[in-house]
């Protein structure tokens, strides 16, 4: 057995790229030397900023023969027959196998690959992987056409036994394989041969490189740890950062430093993000007093002065960066304190999209939007419209300008610094989130109310001017609010009407179209007629600021095509259409919800339920439906049902009538048959108040009592019985189970 | 470093000894090129001569203008005028990394003593149609140059490939001399007899053009002129490449290109009077780069950026 080692030696190759490029050139390297017939005991693949390097151990020397063998057509077949296979084999007539059988005689090909030598094998596929491999971004460089991250300089490979070690020949573009490295760019400049992977190891270690970026980031952390430790400080934990920074350098040196007492009264996320996005600085707190005081940062060499030139340089830069900071910071809280109008007057001259608007027409939208959900949530509409206007005052501040990742934060400090009320301010805060799938969610009213109205103004203005997700394609990130809306109703629990809320975005949209329209004040009488028209519906807080009036004629009003329109459009319309917003909202909540275990069918089953726009009661519903299916009875009764529907569709198809009505255990004839009507009349007891308490699992639990009374009927009873009264009333008991068990879901959609 | 030379001085002997160390490498020691631009990449010395298959390699100093950049001359680190330092070799040399840092170590920046580091930096002229691969170099966190190898330029690939190297004049002066605020920056030696400083040359004209830019330039004006740059551009391009009188055929390519440049700074200067909107600074970024591809497409049919087989 042998051990391979390849080094493929480059100019710098992103930090960010490294391991996912050891990934792949451990999994193509060893999947075609497994493909071409090499078997290997073990692999492991490392990177430095300057390095990509496999190790393959028990590696066999060679591949084993291979004997294929094609049958192909028979001797006597037209030519034509012969020359496809002759094509299709790559051999000549006469190397091909007769053999007599039953026919005649019949073609054979019968092709042998003796074994190859592992180095053959490894410089094909060495060969292919450097060509073919799969960075984010490759270059060429100087007159070549080799293709890489950066430029590449050398090529170690090298195979070794008991025997020895041998360099596997290989010329890629000028760039011929060697056994030699060279070590860290300043401290260890000559180059050196090694011997196999051990020996690689040992003297990169001493040619001041560390291999592994896990050794890397082990002494990173350990070496921060400890210079803070001895401050009597605790480094600020970061994982990506910790990961970033060993793909930065071959030979770390952490180095601690001060912030500078004048900028401590910066907010601690500006510093961390300050001194991590431009400097790639660890953050330092002082537990004593709960501040950011210190940083660490990572250099990648040893100097004769134990790094004091470059900790003052970088304490120099560090100084710049933040009094930037700092007077973006200290200018912000000026405009803040003033009341943002600065920067609520900025937003009205920055376009959200040029057909939704500037962002100061899309916040007075979620303002009224934030509203009236306000009512829904429990929070104070007058709260939730002030917490609104001001949410996204931030964009307009310099601080976010530099920082856009500070966006929210940085609004609850200014709105803080604008003496807001402290909801307002985490409003500010929160009103982005849930981001993503693991986002926390808030949870403050106020916060919610807003939240909702963005996603919600974003959702059906997209809708509204059709710029659906596609595919793969959802550039306005619709999927994302949607699952937002979602986490936020069901992480609090809201029974808030998602067709209501939609509605409500639709006609902040529709309102803000007519608004941008010139004689748009008749349409907006029109408007608002069609939404007093509709039923159930409060729209005061929405209509007030509305500058249109009802018109006086209200019958010819109701004829006219614009009202109409309106109508549709309020009454559901693209809402809960097939491809509509809230069709939308239920398949995001299929995704969501199979994420969590929860069945397709069982989704389905409660989305034909009445109330389905109610996320959190649909949700209930499915998860105790899907609980009721994973007990024995479950699906027990699902088949009883099922059976018990079949029958009844089939008797009402044939007989064209519905059995609906008048099951009565006068006419039951056998103790099965009474038990069915006593266990209905219990179930059905049981089920009312608890459908009413919306206690599906009380509900589910008393239907799960039918599943015998029910196995046992149809074992007993023949529906179909000779006597016409007594199959029309067992038909109608059939009915009582259909009209029972479908009161509680719509069992006919579930699978099984 | 055995033989380190000693510390420079002044802002110019960095100038002086950039230009001696680029001269040393076989670069041609270019001028500035005479109108406003936003970085050294214009000067046609590097974006037309990336272009096509002939070697070149030149250094050069390039002034350079921002001006949304304007402070004033108050703020320490940022000016609406100030100097790059470029230096353009095709095909890039498999040791311009060593070259580099020989530059580094010639204006006194021992790499035993300082952390220097290539950070992935990725480099893109949308004006240009232009992109690279490369980092930006650190300096004990302190970025001091751009490092790119040129992929693409104008829309055209760069065949071979040319390294680049930009070095942000007064920023690496200012850590070198150690300076905290560059117009204290010491542009001749200290000891001369009349020692200047950075500001005494600069700091009235950054007030200039700080008002000039961000509130006296005319913007109708400056939208006559820009589309007149672009209408020029275009005018000069569509000649026929037989020139009459000499009977020679002769493109105007540069003469063009200088109209591309024209433009790009035209629209800088209507960005920083704050009348660009954002949607519409899109359509104005398109409108240079179409100026730029155009004026690469005509270069690249001129002896200069021809490919050596085609021009054979």
């Amino acid at each position: 057995m042998s051990d391979l080692l390849i080094e493929l030696f480059s100019e710098e190759i992103p930090a960010r790229m490294q391991s996912r490029a050891r990934d792949d050139l451990k999994s193509l390297i060893t999947n075609g030397l497994v493909d071409a017939g090499l078997t290997y005991g073990s692999a492991g693949a490392f990177s430095t900023p300057r390095r990509l390097v496999l190790s393959i151990e028990g590696l066999s020397p060679e591949s084993k023969p291979v004997r294929e063998e094609r049958k192909g057509p028979s001797a006597s077949a037209p030519p034509a027959a012969i020359e496809g296979f002759l094509r299709s084999t790559g051999l000549t007539l006469d190397q091909l196998e007769r053999r007599a059988d039953k026919k005649g005689e019949t073609l054979y090909a019968v092709i042998e690959k003796p074994g190859r030598a592992a180095s053959v094998i490894i410089a094909e596929v060495l060969e292919t992987t450097i060509r073919n491999f799969p960075w984010p971004k490759s270059m060429r460089w100087g007159a070549g056409s080799l293709r890489w991250v950066r430029p590449l300089h050398s090529i170690l490979c090298l195979l070794s036994d008991e025997s020895g070690a041998d360099v596997v020949p290989l010329n890629i573009d000028g760039i011929a394989a060697s056994n030699t490295t060279a070590g860290h760019r300043f401290l260890s400049r000559a180059r050196f041969p090694v011997t196999g992977f051990d020996d690689y190891a040992v003297k990169l270690k001493r040619a001041h490189v560390v291999l592994d970026s896990a050794e890397r980031e082990a002494a990173i952390w350990q070496g921060a740890q400890n210079l803070a430790f001895a401050a009597g400080w605790e480094v600020v934990e970061d994982k990506g950062l910790l990961s970033e920074v060993a793909g930065l350098v071959e030979w770390p040196v952490p180095l601690m430093g001060r912030i500078a007492d004048t900028f401590l009264a910066l907010p601690p996320e500006v510093l961390q993000t300050s001194m991590k996005e431009h400097q790639k600085f660890f953050s330092v707190r002082n537990p004593k007093t709960g501040r950011i005081e210190g940083f660490i940062t990572v250099a990648n060499t040893e100097t004769a002065d134990h790094g004091e030139t470059i900790l003052k340089g970088n304490q120099k830069v560090l100084s710049a960066r933040l009094s930037d900071a700092k007077f973006f910071w200290e200018n912000d809280l000026r405009v803040a304190k003033a009341g943002m109008g600065e920067w609520l007057d900025g937003l009205k001259s920055v376009t959200f999209h040029n057909k939704l608007g500037s962002q100061a027409d899309r916040i007075a939208r979620i303002a009224a939007l934030a509203a009236e959900i306000a009512t829904m949530v429990g929070a104070d509409p007058a709260l939730a419209k002030q917490a609104a206007e001001v949410a996204k005052a931030d964009l307009r501040s310099a601080m976010v300008g530099e920082f856009p990742e500070l966006q929210g934060l940085m609004g609850m400090y200014y709105a803080r610094a604008a003496d807001l009320p402290e909801a307002v301010a985490l409003a500010a805060r929160d009103h982005y989130s849930p981001l993503g799938p693991t986002d926390t969610v808030p949870s403050d009213p106020v916060s919610v109310a807003v939240a909702l109205a963005d996603k919600i103004d974003t959702l059906t203005g997209f809708w509204a001017i059709d710029e659906k997700p596609t595919g793969s394609k959802d550039p306005f990130a619709l999927r994302r609010a949607a699952l937002g809306v979602i986490r936020l109703v069901l992480g609090n629990g809201l029974r808030a009407s998602q067709l209501r809320c939609l509605e409500l975005g639709n006609i902040q949209h529709l309102l803000f179209k007519l608004n941008a329209q010139e004689h748009g004040d008749q349409l907006g009488g029109l408007l608002i007629l069609a939404l007093l028209d509709r039923a159930n519906s409060d729209f005061k807080l929405m209509l007030e600021p509305s500058k249109y009036k009802v018109p006086s004629n209200l019958d010819e009003s109701r004829k006219n095509e614009n009202y109409l329109d309106f109508r549709k459009k309020i009454w559901g319309g693209y809402v809960d259409e097939g491809d509509g917003v809230l069709a939308f909202f239920h398949d995001r909540l299929k995704v969501f919800l199979k994420d969590q275990g929860i069945r397709h069918d069982v989704i389905d089953a409660c989305l034909a339920m009445p109330g389905n726009d109610d996320l959190t009661l649909l949700v209930k519903r499915a998860e105790a439906l899907a609980a009721f299916l994973k007990t024995e009875d479950g699906p027990n009764l699902l088949q009883g049902f099922k059976r018990a529907n079949t029958i009844l569709t089939q008797a009402e198809t044939k007989d064209g009538v519905e059995y609906s009505y008048g099951a009565d255990p006068k006419f039951a004839e056998s103790d099965e048959e009474r038990a069915l009507f006593a266990a209905l009349d219990t179930a059905e007891a049981a089920i009312t108040p608890a459908m009413r308490a919306e206690d599906f699992a009380a509900a589910m639990a008393a239907m799960a009592q039918l599943r015998a009374p029910i196995d046992a009927f149809f074992t007993a009873v023949q529906v179909n019985s000779d006597n016409p009264i007594i199959r029309r009333n067992r038909l109608n008991l059939l009915h009582r189970i259909r009209a029972i068990c479908s009161g509680v879901a719509d069992l006919t959609k579930l699978d099984g | 470093m055995a033989d380190a030379p000693k510390a420079p001085r002044s802002f110019q002997e960095i100038i002086l000894r950039l230009q001696n160390y680029w001269a040393a490498q076989g670069c041609a020691v270019l001028q500035p090129y005479d109108m406003e631009v936003g970085a050294g990449t214009f000067h046609p010395a590097t974006t037309l001569r990336s272009l096509g298959s002939k070697p070149w390699a030149a250094a050069y100093v390039q002034p350079s203008r921002r001006p949304t950049d304007g402070r004033y001359g108050e703020n320490p680190n940022r000016l609406q005028h100030y100097y790059q330092y470029q230096v353009i070799i095709k095909p890039s040399p498999p040791n311009l990394q060593d070259l580099y840092l020989g530059s580094l170590a010639a204006i006194g920046i021992d790499a035993s003593l300082h952390d220097i580091r290539f950070v992935e930096d990725d480099w893109e002229s949308p004006t240009l149609g232009a992109w690279g691969l490369g980092w930006e170099i650190w300096c004990d966190g302190m970025e001091v140059s751009q490092f790119t190898y040129f992929q693409q330029v104008g829309g055209h690939d760069c065949k071979p490939v040319s390294g680049e190297l930009t070095y942000g004049l007064e920023r690496l002066a200012m850590y070198v001399l150690g300076v905290d605020h560059v117009m204290d920056m010491p542009f001749n030696d200290p000891s001369s007899p009349i020692p200047l400083t950075y500001g005494d040359i600069f700091r009235q004209t950054e007030e200039e053009y700080s008002r000039h830019n961000f509130d006296g330039a005319d913007t109708a004006q400056l939208l006559r002129h820009f589309e007149d740059a672009e209408a020029e551009c275009q005018r000069l391009l569509d000649f026929p490449p037989l020139d009459p009188k000499s009977g020679k055929t002769i493109i105007m390519a540069h003469p063009a290109y200088d109209q591309t440049i024209k433009a790009s700074h035209l629209f800088n200067l209507l960005d920083a009077r704050g009348v660009i909107s954002v949607t519409e600074r899109q359509a104005y970024i398109g409108r240079v780069r179409a100026l730029a591809k155009k004026c690469a497409d005509a270069f690249r049919l001129t002896p200069a950026g021809q490919d050596a087989e085609v021009a054979q």
